[in-house]
């Protein structure tokens, strides 16, 4: 029997409260509200309420748990994600996976953790006056939520998805490596992406949101954080509206929470959204620029065998040889990993329909993927895009696909089929609307040096929203400073991914694990004037 | 999905301004909720559905039964999943996608917007084949985005369900004890 660490939580008492149930308004108070319950709030969560502050968690999805995780790609997509995990730019030409639930994209990630790469920390030193983020000062906050959260190198054989990966790449020598994964336990299934069911990945769900929880703290689910109040230059209350049980519309209810510190850790459109509509000072038009997504482009092949790339740890095989063998601020480069395949979420993927579309789908089994992800946000022929309200203060992504990242996503194009067909490919297809499957090295790469890059014709989607709140030293350039800390609003805080000046070149819980655990540590020390011995449980 | 923004317009063009301009002005007043053989729709409206069920019969010819009964059993559960899926979604996508059904099933933008001169209903393999692939490469990244939208909806239904996964040889979720 796999035990339900929220069913017994709730059993013990914890303060939850569903505003999809709630008959009356709601008034709260603490020491510190927390907007999200991702990677940025669980961390926050958990550190602070150790140090014996009062925290209320605000989050616009549901609670769910192992028990309702039932590996079904049709209910997880709209339970547990933004927009049905179909949420997109605003040209509908990137298609953009984000979870939404409690515990957040870490709820349905891959489990892929890294630290924040030392190159990306020294550019964020040299352009945005960050000088604490070295490697070495952040180490320690790495470490701890390393050993919190189980991050190990993933210690079984890879699936054949992950190993062709490898294979490919090792004949024609470029580097791999093994992905480290945030799992305990783990039974190897393969459906991380729709929510674990048996509890082994260490999302915020099962680990810091719980120890919060059981600290004292206040959690209000399908509640969505409509804006702060300011008085003068520091916030001095924040509304909340209560949501139906599908947090899709609103109830006729909201939640007020006064606090000393005000957090938000709603995501990189959705914590910018949340400034903007709160007309948060923003004196150099920084609020909601420069907002990257390692934008994604795919590879598809047959293999000879079966892959069956639904079944096993999703992403166990990586390679940086794109990132570090090139200048970071150089023509873009990018980071190879593979993508778990299921039926909905590849059909929707796939090009083509008809007779094209039932070939691909009745290949299923055989189908090996290969994902690019740009590491945009490095030059500035990849400044990012901006996170803008449209009417009813609904966020939107502008994202321009400049030339500059169509030139490395045709690079990476090729790339990625030249591993395929070393590692045994019958056939490879770019995934993109005009290129069927070629047979051959050569006439993939006569195919893909024609080949139309353009939004809606190649399919480009993405799994990590970063920047929007980028954090500096310069008020001019930034909205954060280094301790998370708004540079107008003094009791404000970003704690999530949108406080990251550039992408990252590496899958992002990790990076904010560590940075958030850090800030949320000094926020602690400041809040309760007394040094925290640090020890998660 | 489509949506309608000025900027996108002038980038769009007229052509893209017009009919667009109609789609959103003459959607019928459908009677909604609209129930069909014990299954009440939220979203779609009969027009919708003979969009969807004719698209549908496009999009997934080749991966649905050949036997007819099990064929229109299919096309049904497409449609049904469409209505399940529209109405999962956030108002505002919601909307931009009974804009896109709206251009669909009006007979001047159908023409104009889609090449498609008789009712959906009516409309031959070949005319939706072509409809479909001239949205699929279109000029105007708006019907490229529409193209993708209705791709996307009868993709997402059919694939998740349980029905289509014998064919590709998936075997569904593992059983955990």
């Amino acid at each position: 029997m796999i035990s339900d660490p929220i069913a017994e939580g709730l059993g013990r008492g914890w303060k939850v409260y569903d505003a999809s149930a709630l008959d009356r308004d709601l008034e709260l108070e603490a020491d510190v509200v927390i907007v999200g319950t991702g990677a940025g709030g669980g961390t926050a969560a958990e550190i602070l309420s150790n140090a014996g502050l009062r925290v209320v968690m605000i989050e616009e999805g549901p609670l769910k748990s192992s028990r309702d995780f039932h590996m079904l790609e049709r209910e997880a997509y709209p339970e547990l994600y933004q927009d049905s995990a179909a949420r997109q730019t605003k040209d509908k030409a990137i298609t953009i996976l984000q979870g939404r639930n409690v515990g957040g994209s870490t709820t349905v990630n891959w489990t892929s953790s890294f630290r924040t790469p030392p190159e990306t920390l020294a550019y964020w030193r040299s352009r945005f006056g960050l000088e604490a983020f070295t490697p070495e000062l952040l180490a320690p906050w790495f470490e701890i939520m390393e050993r919190r959260l189980g991050i190990h190198p993933w210690p079984l054989p890879p699936n054949e998805n992950n190993a062709a990966l490898a294979r490919g790449a090792a004949k024609l020598g470029i580097r791999t490596a093994v992905v480290p994964r945030n799992v305990k336990g783990c039974w190897n299934l393969g459906y991380c992406g729709l929510g674990c069911p048996t509890n082994a990945k260490q999302s915020m769900l099962v680990t810091t949101i719980p120890a919060a929880l059981d600290r004292g703290a206040i959690l209000v689910h399908h509640a969505r954080a409509e804006y702060f109040s300011f008085d003068g230059d520091e916030v001095s209350g924040l509304t909340c509206s209560a949501l139906d049980a599908r947090s899709l519309q609103n109830r006729p209810y909201t939640i007020e929470v006064r606090a000393r510190a005000y957090v938000s850790s709603a995501g990189a459109i959705g914590s910018p959204a949340l400034l903007l509509r709160s007309r948060t000072p923003n004196p150099h038009r920084r609020l909601g620029t420069r907002t990257f997504l390692h934008p994604v482009v795919l590879s598809a092949a047959e293999m000879p065998g079966d892959v069956d790339a639904f079944a096993g740890a999703p992403q166990s095989i990586y390679s940086d040889h794109f990132l570090r063998t090139q200048k970071i601020d150089g023509p873009i480069g990018y980071k190879l990993e593979v993508p778990p395949i299921h039926p909905l979420l590849t059909a929707v993927t796939t090009p083509g329909f008809g007779a094209q579309g039932a070939a691909a789908m009745g290949d299923l089994r055989k189908t090996q993927v290969i994902i690019a992800l740009m590491r945009d946000g490095f030059n500035e022929q990849s400044p990012g895009g901006e996170v803008q309200l449209r009417h009813r203060h609904m966020p939107e992504l502008q994202y321009p696909i400049t030339p500059f990242v169509w030139e490395g996503m045709r690079r990476a194009y090729a790339t990625m089929a030249e591993i395929q067909f070393a590692a045994g490919a019958l056939r490879v297809a770019p995934v993109h609307e005009s290129a069927p499957y070629v047979s051959s090295w050569n006439q993939a790469k006569a195919q893909i040096a024609s080949l139309p890059m353009e939004p809606l014709l190649a399919r480009v989607v993405s799994a990590h929203v970063m920047g929007g709140c980028a954090m500096g030293a310069d008020e001019r350039q930034a909205v954060v400073n280094g301790a998370g800390r708004h540079h107008v609003a003094g009791n404000l805080f970003v704690f999530d991914g949108s406080i990251f000046p550039t992408s990252l070149g590496a899958n992002p819980q990790l990076s904010i694990y560590g940075i958030v655990a850090r800030m949320a540590n000094a926020l602690a020390v400041e809040l309760t004037g007394k040094p925290i011995e640090h020890r998660l449980s | 999905m489509i949506r309608v923004t000025r900027g996108r317009l002038i980038r769009t063009g007229i052509a893209g301004a017009i009919v667009l301009g109609l789609g959103g002005c003459v959607r019928p007043r459908v009677e909604k909720p609209f129930s069909d053989d014990g299954y009440t729709y939220r979203q779609l409206t009969s027009g919708d559905r003979d969009v969807i069920a004719a698209l549908a019969g496009a999009m997934l010819s080749g991966a649905l039964p050949g036997d007819s009964a099990a064929h229109g059993r299919s096309i049904v559960e497409v449609v049904r999943g469409v209505d399940v899926a529209i109405d999962g979604l956030q108002p505002d996508v919601q909307g931009e996608v009974h804009q896109l059904f709206g251009l669909l099933q009006f007979p001047l933008t159908r023409a104009l917007a889609a090449g498609v001169w008789t009712s959906w209903s009516d409309a031959s393999p070949a005319d939706l084949a072509a409809f479909l692939n001239r949205w699929r490469f279109s000029g105007l990244l708006l019907f490229r985005s529409g193209y993708q939208a209705l791709h996307q909806l009868v993709m997402a239904s059919w694939y998740g369900n349980a029905a289509s996964w014998a064919r590709i040889g998936y075997p569904g979720p593992p059983k955990i004890t």
